[in-house]
């Protein structure tokens, strides 16, 4: 079999070019989706969402967002806030806010979630700002190890160690952890709500924040080896336990032991 | 009562008792004492505890081998612990009750007097005793030979110093330890614990990092120590809020400022930030810095405002530190303006 | 040469072979049917024995497995969120314990509750001992002992929560770090000799564990063998009552009642404590990782026997340092470290501090009820107040959050309680003694009101006092009473300045008080009755109950 020789050399196709920067978008483009594809879901509603949304808006939140949320006397500017701010502050009861004091207090939540899908569309629309994160994120299947490690570093001093809660000063606290859907955490570290402090992507990467929310999980999800847990507060509640209950119970055998019998 | 009368009473007074010591009160039997049946009752119960025992014995015993640990399986581990603790319970307190329910019921419970002797040695006795003194002292010269009582005095402060200088090497002498930390000029900063270097781009308003000096992460030895030292706090507020001694004014970024971690007071990671206020809280003793204010002390133990780590950015935009903190982190101590 | 029967049964010849060498007849003999008092509240040092006893038991168990060591290692154990992450070894041993050896998590957990008992009730032992004032004489030096011990058992308690090297007792060996540097002059190098160099180091883990395991062990037998011969030597104190004298001891002899009564008791000690222990966690170590400079729990609060020194650091207000030539003294770390040893100190000197303002110079072996020594009972509990307030203001953080209250406020009003507290407590607890001794007066003169109201027939209305049996009166009428001093001249003619301190606190402690009823009082209100009415037969019958054979 004869080999042909007379191969032409490499020439230049004008299309070629074309087929190039075509398959360079789709890497990139597709890249990009696959990279971030734990972050961004429903970057924009629909027109019907984000106008009922408008609609709630007006109607419950105005009054101190400001018809257009750019703030007013008694709430911040929601611009740029972002849908994910929306999800969790209406998620979980805070909004409405109520009563006024240092911090805002979890609350029965007071729409549904079609309700709260659409004011967050509506928000969102406002202006960019962080989004509801995907269940890609969500999946508790992360390293609960570097998720501990994380958690202690950055979470735990106003948190306590696996999440109990903790004090601020002035009356704000740092609510307990438990039962808080893996949506809700999330959303509370892209966002800082109040005096929590943002923490963006740069800081704890979406990665690390799933790794956070599988230890947070696993904590809650497993019971303590050692027993009933006296709130997993520490020292003070095994020292009040032992004042009251310890040796509460020994006196009482020492007054039966002394006592005469009948 | 003349045995106790020797001494005096002080201020006491001496006021006559309407009544005289009535004596011990007649004993009162128990229904053990007056009924067999009840006796005979009381020893089954007796024996009925002390079977209970027996049977959590039993029970620890079997929890200690129902409960194997297979790596990983934390259930085991609570079971067992859980079943040998109820056994071992019930094995202590079914012997705990039946003693003391058969010292209860059946053992004589009328009441008994002892007679007590003053401490004080008779005068006798202590007549003996000072005779035994006088003579070791005169056998042994002691009060006598004044050069033999005094040299030995010498020697007996002099032994136990070598017993204490001993112990010289239980630390290295501190020199300039506690002035010094592992942040030089340009070293960049860096997210604890990964070592992942920081933008200035990336820490945006509200934002806290938690940092440690390029380098640290990959310490094979001292690692802890020095992060003890060098463990700082990164926060971008709006540069409109932030208050700036011109002394330091070029030791922030663009609203971005680096506080040591480690709080004045004792020594904890002062790492609560609140975000609208730009106060930091310690979570031990409550001591609060306003981060805006040069991390002044506004509330709690803390006397020196946190250390603040100069700080700009290289030429690719990360973070790094412009020099050592000018000042000791850490808690204040006697020779730290040295 | 013994012309004596010789034993018959095993337990005969046993004794013998014991008594030949070791005189263990005499010990029977002198020890067998010595008399202890039987009243609850003497057991608590019971208590804190039997912890000890349970200590030194499950330590041991520990001591097999636990490695004190801080070199690093990585986890391999079964606790998931550590699996892979860097620890020391000091730190993977205690995890190996919790998880992976069978008894090392109830041993862990005994151990620890055993160990905040112990505290406890060594604590309220000394509380008893206070109010009922048996550290008079020849109790003073007891007192002393018992004091140390308390202390041995804080630093037992510190050095040996320490061990495992987390994040929650690392941060409290931080803290005690920051301390020692705070100390003028010697503080960084202490810390340095301490720490083996700079905090952390790798020395201090098995440092702790010497003093843990054999220094502090070793003062706390010593001090309690010393403890225990002076309360055989001076026997036990009792309560005042019918029969009770300074100069004998009411109770029931130590066999058998008392081998079945206190041993059955530390059977029922170590019973609670291991039913406690399969129940309640206790120091989750994994909960907090190992210790890093720098992350830190909110919550972070010692064992509760050192929470009121935490609490004292808490509560001291800042921006107090002293700056001497250019050295500086931190007072946030020295206010409360001087605060807290001399309230050390006064609770060490106390019994002489009284003993110096009575004048008394017998011995007490009769106990006094709390209200019959109003000053010392309202003294006692202005202390507890103090010790209270700083051991609450160890949890400011967390009564903040529970009770949805600002930290602030809460921090402010206990350093106002602070000051405030001891002296309401001890105005009110005086005043409440003195009431209460009144009113025994009035009973032990009038009788008990029954509630019953007679109408007489000259119309008036009487109710019917019942009144005390003899025994009863005697429980009323019998304490001591001191009177305060009169300051005088010493024999040059001077009144010096230690006689008018001694009187003007003598007056402090006695002028408010109620006398005992004397003869002549109860007579006098006993006067229109008829002699035989001053009631001589006990008040309750023993019931007659006819028993089945």
């Amino acid at each position: 079999m004869e080999k042909n020789l007379n191969k032409k050399p490499m020439r230049r196709r004008p299309w070629a070019l074309g087929v190039v920067i075509f398959l360079g978008l789709i890497a990139s483009g597709g890249g990009y989706a696959f990279a971030t594809q734990g972050v961004q879901t429903n970057v924009t509603g629909s027109a019907e969402q984000i106008e009922e949304g408008r609609k709630l808006f007006l109607a419950n939140c105005a009054t101190c967002h400001g018809s257009n949320g750019e703030g007013a006397i008694g709430g911040p500017s929601l611009i740029g806030v972002g849908a994910a701010s929306v999800d969790f502050q209406v998620g979980t009861g805070r909004m409405p806010g109520q009563a006024s004091g240092p911090q805002l207090y979890k609350k029965p939540v007071q729409f549904t979630e079609e309700q709260i899908a659409a004011m967050a569309s509506y928000v969102a629309s406002l202006a960019p700002g962080p989004a509801i994160p995907s269940e890609e994120i969500l999946r508790t299947d992360g390293d609960p190890t570097h998720g501990g490690e994380l958690f202690r570093i950055n979470c735990a001093m106003c948190h306590n160690a696996v999440g109990a809660g903790g004090a601020l000063t002035e009356g704000k606290f740092a609510p307990s952890l438990d039962g808080v859907t893996e949506k809700h955490i999330y959303e509370a570290m892209i966002t800082g709500p109040q005096n929590m402090p943002v923490f963006n992507d740069a800081n704890l990467t979406p990665e690390d924040k799933k790794d956070i929310i599988t230890y947070l999980k696993y904590v809650e999800q497993n019971d303590s080896v050692g027993g009933l847990e006296l709130g997993s507060i520490g020292p003070v509640a095994e020292g009040l336990f032992t004042w009251i209950f310890g040796l509460g119970f020994i006196i009482a055998i020492t007054v039966w032991l002394g006592a005469k019998a009948n | 009562m003349s045995e106790l009368e020797q001494y005096s009473a002080g201020s006491r007074t001496n006021i006559e008792r309407p009544i005289k010591d009535p004596g011990l009160e007649p004993h009162r039997e128990r229904m053990t004492d007056k009924s067999e049946r009840h006796a005979r009752n009381a020893e089954r119960q007796v024996a009925l505890l002390f079977g209970l025992s027996v049977i959590g014995a039993i029970i620890a015993v079997w929890g200690f081998f129902a409960f194997p640990i297979v790596g990983g399986d934390l259930t085991a581990t609570r079971n067992g612990a859980f079943w040998m603790g109820i056994g071992i319970a019930l094995s202590l307190l079914g012997i705990g009750f039946g003693a003391v329910h058969w010292a209860k019921t059946l053992m004589p419970d009328a009441e008994v007097s002892e007679d007590r002797h003053v401490a004080r040695s008779s005068d006798e006795t202590r007549a003996k005793a000072v005779e035994i003194i006088k003579l070791a002292d005169g056998e042994s010269g002691f009060t006598r030979r004044k050069l033999i009582r005094r040299s030995l005095y010498g020697a007996l402060a002099f032994f136990p110093i070598p017993a204490v200088i001993i112990f010289g090497d239980l630390g290295p002498s501190v020199g300039d330890t506690l002035k010094h930390t592992m942040w030089r000029s340009g070293t960049r900063l860096t997210k604890d614990p990964t070592g992942i270097p920081i933008k200035a781009s990336e820490v945006t308003i509200g934002s806290v990092f938690h940092v440690i000096p390029e380098g640290l992460s990959e310490l094979e030895h001292h690692k802890l120590e020095e992060k003890a030292k060098a463990a700082v706090l990164l926060v971008r507020v709006n540069p409109s809020d932030l208050k700036e001694d011109p002394a330091k004014a070029g030791w922030s970024y663009d609203g971005i400022v680096a506080y040591s971690k480690i709080c004045t007071h004792v020594g904890c990671p002062v790492a609560l930030y609140e975000q609208h206020t730009h106060h930091l809280l310690c979570p031990c003793h409550q001591s609060t810095f306003d981060l805006a204010d040069h991390c002044k002390v506004v509330f709690g133990p803390a006397s020196r405002p946190l250390p603040q780590l100069p700080i700009t950015v290289d030429a690719e935009g990360y973070l790094v530190a412009q020099s050592d903190f000018l000042e000791p982190v850490g808690p204040s101590f006697w020779d730290m303006r040295k | 040469m013994s012309t004596s029967t010789e034993p018959q049964t095993a337990l005969g010849k046993t004794a013998n072979y014991l008594d030949e060498r070791l005189t263990v007849g005499s010990v029977l003999k002198n020890f067998g049917r010595k008399v202890f008092p039987d009243h609850w509240s003497f057991m608590l040092g019971e208590v804190a024995m039997y912890s000890f006893v349970i200590l030194i038991l499950s330590g041991t168990f520990l001591t097999f497995y636990f490695q004190p060591s801080m070199a690093h290692t990585i986890y391999e154990g079964s606790y998931a969120p550590l699996k892979g992450a860097e620890m020391t070894v000091a730190y993977s041993s205690s995890l190996d314990i919790s998880f992976d050896i069978r008894g090392g998590l109830l041993m862990r957990q005994v151990h620890h509750w055993a160990a905040l008992l112990f505290v406890a009730s060594a604590g309220l032992h000394m509380l008893r001992v206070f109010f009922t004032g048996a550290f008079r004489k020849p109790r003073e030096l007891n007192w002393l002992v018992g004091f140390f011990l308390f202390l041995a058992g804080m630093g037992a308690g510190f050095t040996g929560y320490s061990l495992p090297d987390d994040l929650l007792s690392g941060n409290g060996l931080r803290i005690i770090d920051g301390m020692i540097k705070g100390i003028p002059v010697i503080g960084p190098s202490v810390s340095s000799g301490f720490f083996g160099g700079e905090f952390p180091g790798t020395e201090v883990i098995a440092r702790l564990y010497s003093l843990h395991i054999m220094i502090i062990p070793a003062v706390i037998i010593a001090l309690l063998a010393v403890h225990l011969m002076m309360v055989v030597i001076h026997k036990h104190t009792h309560y005042p009552g019918p029969g009770r004298r300074d100069d004998n001891v009411v109770g029931y002899p130590l066999m058998p009642v008392y081998v079945a009564k206190a041993g059955g008791f530390f059977f029922l000690v170590f019973g609670v404590i291991a039913a406690i222990s399969a129940t309640f966690t206790i120091n989750p170590i994994w909960n907090y990782g190992p210790y890093d400079p720098s992350p830190v729990s909110a919550g972070t609060q010692p064992d509760w026997y050192i929470g009121w020194l935490d609490g004292a650091l808490r509560l001291a207000p800042g921006h107090l340092d002293l700056h001497v030539f250019g050295f500086v003294i931190p007072m946030g770390v020295m206010l409360p470290l001087v605060v807290s040893l001399l309230f050390l100190a006064v609770v060490a000197a106390y019994p002489f501090i009284e003993a110096w303002v009575t004048g008394d110079r017998r011995e007490h072996h009769l106990l006094d009820r709390p209200r019959n020594a109003p000053t010392r009972t309202a003294i006692g509990a202005a202390g507890v107040t103090f010790y209270a307030v700083l051991w609450a203001g160890a949890s400011t953080d967390l009564i903040a959050v529970f009770f949805q209250m600002s930290l602030n406020h809460v921090l402010t009003a206990m350093q106002i309680l602070l000051i405030i507290g001891p002296v309401l407590a001890y105005w009110i607890t005086k005043r409440t003694c003195l009431s209460l001794q009144r009113k025994d007066r009035e009973i032990a003169l009038h009788g008990r009101e029954t509630g019953r109201v007679v109408r007489l027939p000259h119309g008036e209305y009487i109710e019917i006092h019942e009144p005390v049996d003899k025994y009863e009166l005697w429980k009323l009428v019998d304490f001591k009473d001191y009177e305060p001093i009169m300051p005088r001249p010493n024999k040059n003619g001077r009144i010096t300045l230690g006689t008018k301190i001694r009187a003007s606190l003598s007056k402090f402690y006695f002028e408010d008080r109620i006398a005992p009823v004397s003869k002549t009082e109860y007579e006098l209100a006993h006067a229109d009755q008829a002699p035989s009415a001053a009631v001589e037969e006990p008040k309750r019958k023993p019931k007659q109950i006819k028993a089945k054979k």
